[in-house]
Parts: C-alpha cells; sequence; structure tokens
C-alpha cells in the first residue's frame, strides 16, 4: 500500500467503524425534514411545472446532507488528530502535502455520496423523483463534496478547539446551506435575496445538482459547474497552501 | 559514510522564548547518544525539527545525509520517533494501528516485522485489542512499535520510560540495545540519568536552548566532574597545598575534589613529602548526575 493509499483506507475506516453516527443518523434527519416539510407545504407549494413539492425537495435534502457530512468528515478527522496528538502519526510520515490532501478530501467526499445515495434511497419510495441528466448529477455531488470537504481541512487545521470548530459549521456552513435554495426556489424570494442567493456558492452546487433530477434549474447548470468548480479550485489551493506551510501543524 | 544526524546552527523561537539558540551537533551512525536536560531546555524542540514536526526558525539538519526539508521525504523515512506525550488513535487496535503506520511509509507485506515487534514488545496478548482498552505502559509500547515499524536506521527516544513500570523499562531497553548493536543509531532523552549513563556512549546536555556539554560519556565523568578521593592519613592533616581540593573531613576520612585523575599523583606526592602516610585510598566513582548537577550550576 502505498502512503496515500494507506491514509485513504484509514480516513473511511475511520467513519465507517462508526457508521451509525456518520452514515444513518443523517440520512434519518433527512428523511424526518422530508416528512415534515411534505407534510406541511406539499398541496400549498410547486416550484418547477409538474413536480411536485416532496419530489423537489428530495435532491436538495440529499444535497444538503451530502454537504455538511463531507465538512463533518475531514474537519472532524482533523481536529481530533490535533487535540489528542495523534496527527503527529501522520506528520512523522514521508506522506506530501499533495497527498495529505487528497487523501482527507476524497475520504470526506466518499462519506458524503454515501450519506446523499442513502437519502435519495431511503426517500425513493416516498416521492417520485428522476433522474434525467445523471452525469451532471455526479459532477455537483463530487464537486459540492471536494468542496466542503477542502473546507472543513481548512477549518480542521485552523481550529484550536472543538468550539471554534462548531461556530465555523453552525455560523457558516449551516447557514450557507439552508440558503441555498434547499427548500423552495430562489427564484420565489424578493429580488434582493435573489441577488444575494447567487453570492451564495452553495446555491449552485444545489441548484446544479437539482438540474441533473429535474432538467430544470433557476442557473444554467454550465454556470453553476463554472462557479463550483471555481470555488473548488480557490479552497484546494488554500487548503494546500496551508498544508505546505505547515500552519499550526509544524509548530 | 554520512552522519545519522547533523545538525548546524539550528534556531527556533517560541514567542520570546529561545527554544534553540544556535544548536550544532553530529551524531555517527551506530551511536547510542544521550540528550540531556533540564524540563525546557529545548530536547524536544530539536527532535521536533529533526521529525519534521516543527520547522526551524533558521540553520540546517540532516538525517542520513538527507535534509529534513528540502529531502524530507528521504529524511522521514529513515528516522523513527518515541513521542513524548502518551497519543494514540481511538478508533484502531494495535495491529490497525502498526498495519496503518507501515503503509504510511509504502511498505507493503509488513506483518513478519509487524509481529516481531508485537512480540519483542509483549503485545501479543494485546494485538486484536482497541487502543483505548490499553493501560498507560501498554500504549506506551505501541508507541515504540510505531516508531520501529518501518525499520529505521536512526531512532530517537524522547523520554520513553517516563511512568512506566521496571520490566517494561528493562525489556524496553534491551530490544532497543539489540537495534544499536545491529547498527541502529539511537538518541535518547530522559531525565532518569542512571539510564543515559548505562546506555549512552557520548552524550549532549542542553540548557535554554544552548548545548553546554557534549562528550563521550566516560570523558564526561572522568573530566567535567573530576576526580572523588577518600583518605585515612596518619597523622590526619593536609599539607596547606592541597587544603583547598578538601571538600570533607569526616570520621578520619578526608575527601579530596581533584580536577582530573592526572592529580593523584601529584596529591600523593605533596603526602610523601610532608611525611603524612596514606592508611587507606578509595578513589570515588562521580556519576552522571554529579555532572549535570555540575554542568547546570557552571553556565
Amino acid at each position: 500500500m502505498s502512503g496515500f493509499r494507506t491514509l485513504l483506507y484509514k480516513e473511511l475506516l475511520r467513519f465507517w467503524k462508526v457508521s451509525f453516527q456518520t452514515i444513518a443518523a443523517p440520512i434519518l434527519s433527512a428523511l424526518l425534514y422530508l416528512l415534515i416539510f411534505s407534510h406541511a407545504l406539499e398541496s400549498r407549494v410547486q416550484v418547477f411545472p409538474g413536480v411536485v413539492y416532496t419530489s423537489f425537495l428530495v435532491p436538495g435534502l440529499a444535497m444538503m446532507s451530502l454537504l455538511q457530512n463531507a465538512f463533518a468528515n475531514s474537519s472532524s478527522s482533523l481536529i481530533q488528530s490535533k487535540i489528542t496528538g495523534n496527527i503527529i502519526f501522520v506528520l512523522l510520515t514521508p506522506l506530501s502535502p499533495l497527498e495529505i490532501f487528497t487523501a482527507y478530501v476524497l475520504a470526506a467526499a466518499a462519506r458524503g455520496v454515501l450519506v446523499g445515495l442513502g437519502v435519495l434511497l431511503a426517500t425513493a419510495g416516498l416521492a417520485h423523483v428522476p433522474l434525467q441528466h445523471p452525469l451532471w448529477a455526479l459532477a455537483f455531488a463530487l464537486l459540492g463534496g471536494g468542496i466542503l470537504a477542502a473546507l472543513g481541512i481548512i477549518a480542521g487545521i485552523w481550529a484550536d478547539k472543538f468550539d471554534q470548530l462548531a461556530a465555523f459549521q453552525n455560523f457558516i456552513i449551516i447557514p450557507l446551506t439552508f440558503l441555498a435554495g434547499v427548500f423552495y426556489s430562489v427564484r420565489s424570494l424578493p429580488a434582493f435575496w435573489q441577488h444575494a442567493s447567487h453570492l451564495n456558492p452553495f446555491f449552485y452546487m444545489v441548484d446544479g445538482f437539482r438540474y441533473g433530477f429535474f432538467g430544470a434549474a433557476d442557473v444554467a447548470p454550465h454556470v453553476s459547474l463554472a462557479a463550483v468548480a471555481g470555488c473548488f479550485i480557490a479552497l484546494s489551493t488554500l487548503s494546500l497552501r496551508l498544508l505546505q506551510t505547515g500552519y499550526k501543524l509544524r509548530n | 559514510m554520512p552522519l545519522a544526524i547533523e545538525v548546524n546552527q539550528v534556531h527556533k523561537r517560541f514567542a520570546a522564548v529561545r527554544a534553540l539558540d544556535g544548536v550544532s551537533l553530529e551524531i555517527s551512525q551506530g551511536e547510542f547518544f544521550g540528550l540531556l536536560g533540564p524540563n525546557g531546555a529545548g530536547k524536544t524542540t530539536l527532535i521536533s525539527v529533526l521529525a519534521g514536526l516543527a520547522r526551524a526558525d533558521s540553520g540546517r539538519l540532516r538525517v542520513m545525509g538527507y535534509d529534513v526539508v528540502t529531502q524530507y521525504q528521504h529524511a522521514r523515512r529513515l528516522i523513527g520517533v518515541v513521542p513524548q506525550e502518551l497519543v494514540f488513535d481511538p478508533f484502531f487496535t494495535v495491529r490497525e494501528t502498526l498495519r496503518i503506520q507501515s503503509g504510511y511509509f509504502g511498505l507493503r507485506d509488513n506483518d513478519v516485522w509487524i509481529d516481531e515487534i508485537i512480540e519483542r514488545l509483549d503485545l501479543t496478548d494485546k494485538a486484536y485489542a482497541n487502543m483505548r482498552q490499553l493501560s498507560g505502559g501498554m500504549k506506551r509500547r505501541v508507541l515504540v512499535a510505531q516508531a520501529l515499524v518501518h525499520k529505521p536506521p536512526v531512532i530517537i527516544l524522547d523520554e520513553p520510560t517516563a511512568g512506566v513500570d521496571v520490566e517494561l523499562r528493562q525489556g524496553l531497553w534491551r530490544f532497543v540495545r539489540e537495534l544499536n548493536q545491529a547498527g541502529h543509531t539511537v538518541v535518547l532523552t530522559t531525565h532518569y540519568l542512571e539510564e543515559a549513563e548505562a546506555l549512552c556512549n557520548r552524550i549532549a546536555m542542553l540548557k535554554q536552548g544552548l548545548i553546554v556539554a557534549l562528550d563521550t560519556t566516560r570523558n564526561l565523568l572522568c573530566e567535567v566532574a573530576g576526580v572523588r578521593l577518600r583518605l585515612r592519613l596518619a597523622p590526619d592533616r593536609l599539607p596547606e597545598s592541597l587544603a583547598a581540593y578538601a571538600v570533607a573531613h569526616d570520621g578520619g576520612s578526608r575527601i579530596l575534589a581533584l580536577d582530573s585523575y592526572a592529580q593523584i599523583e601529584n596529591a600523593l606526592a605533596q603526602l610523601r613529602a610532608q611525611r603524612i602516610e596514606v592508611q587507606e585510598l578509595e578513589v570515588l566513582q562521580a556519576d552522571l548526575e554529579d555532572v549535570f548537577v555540575q554542568m547546570m550550576r557552571r553556565q
């Protein structure tokens, strides 16, 4: 096993060993969101023509769960390793910053995709959700997972305490995902909030992912893809730079 | 043959504290080297910059000829570090921990060596136990095993016996001695000076980021600590020329603290010249603790 593959395997094993908490629990949460919101709004809201609200909700919930869990994986792995001190087992090895980055991102994205897939499967009996453009859906799932995984690396390196990480999650990640059009179409918002939503990178991830299912979206999918890819490159560059300089890790 | 470790004018500051203040040091392959000093002297910082856990502000460090910054991948393959802190990953068993650590170094099929170190460190019964279930001593053994899993030619042990029982201590030293005899370079930091005296062939003493002593253990014991003579004299008096060396007078015995073995003959000659008979003579062996205390006071 090369060093990179071992770190990837270790990171996958780490969340798989506690999969009840890391996979099953977020799927259950998404299912509860779906049951409650669809019960309350099914008869009142129709976002896309011919698409019932419960169906509309499913891809957004799957993406929201994917994003939150990708972030949780890389950030919690890093902060736990830093606080318990076992991060040195990785830092003492010949692994390059790129190998460390790639292993953490792939493992975190894998957890996110597994949770997202689990949400889609768990809700399959509750709503009909077509999959009109699977490659678009896959591209946004992978890039979205990658972005949040990279953001998790940045947060995990930056945070010195669990409450700093919790603040990052509660004040940045959760508001941005909730305001990304998971539960509504941004077209239903007043003009100001529509424009504000377009500054939220999470909006493009959710909207592009939803396009993969319904073939309809608030923004053209290639625009969303460009925004998401740009975001991935920027955050990957920043987290790689932190790993290269050893910021808060090698001092 | 490259040096096992080469440290050249290394500086490292933490805010206002100079953790390393121009440290230079060379350790040859096959040495059993002791790095001693009080808490906060810079021992762990020196180990950290060598192992890549921290970055020096200036200066160069090499492991087996490889620069620890520009050639870090080569350098880290050749060094194994047992950290001072009792750290572990709570998600894995002992065997998983060792297989993962081995994999980080790109080693396939390393189970034969992993089995051997598990056995040598008395971890066989715990091989499939989760790390959380182990006692402190057992966790310490796993840390040693992790440092050895890639068979590094240079092994650094940062206070490996702090708070561990006698049995583990003895077993660990037997194992490390064997590794040293097989050609591994061993660098040890410890506060147990009798361990360092018994094991290390060369010693550096650090104080406030500076090396204040660097020599073979034998030379440090002989030259730095000097020689103490216990004498029973008849008549019981000292010539004036030796009075300055007297440090104790107890029950008819006098103790002289001389600078070196070479002064013994001179002291005896002066006693003979004064017709003072030496009825009993004992050379008292200084230990490393005497040297350590002396060096820390001197600077």
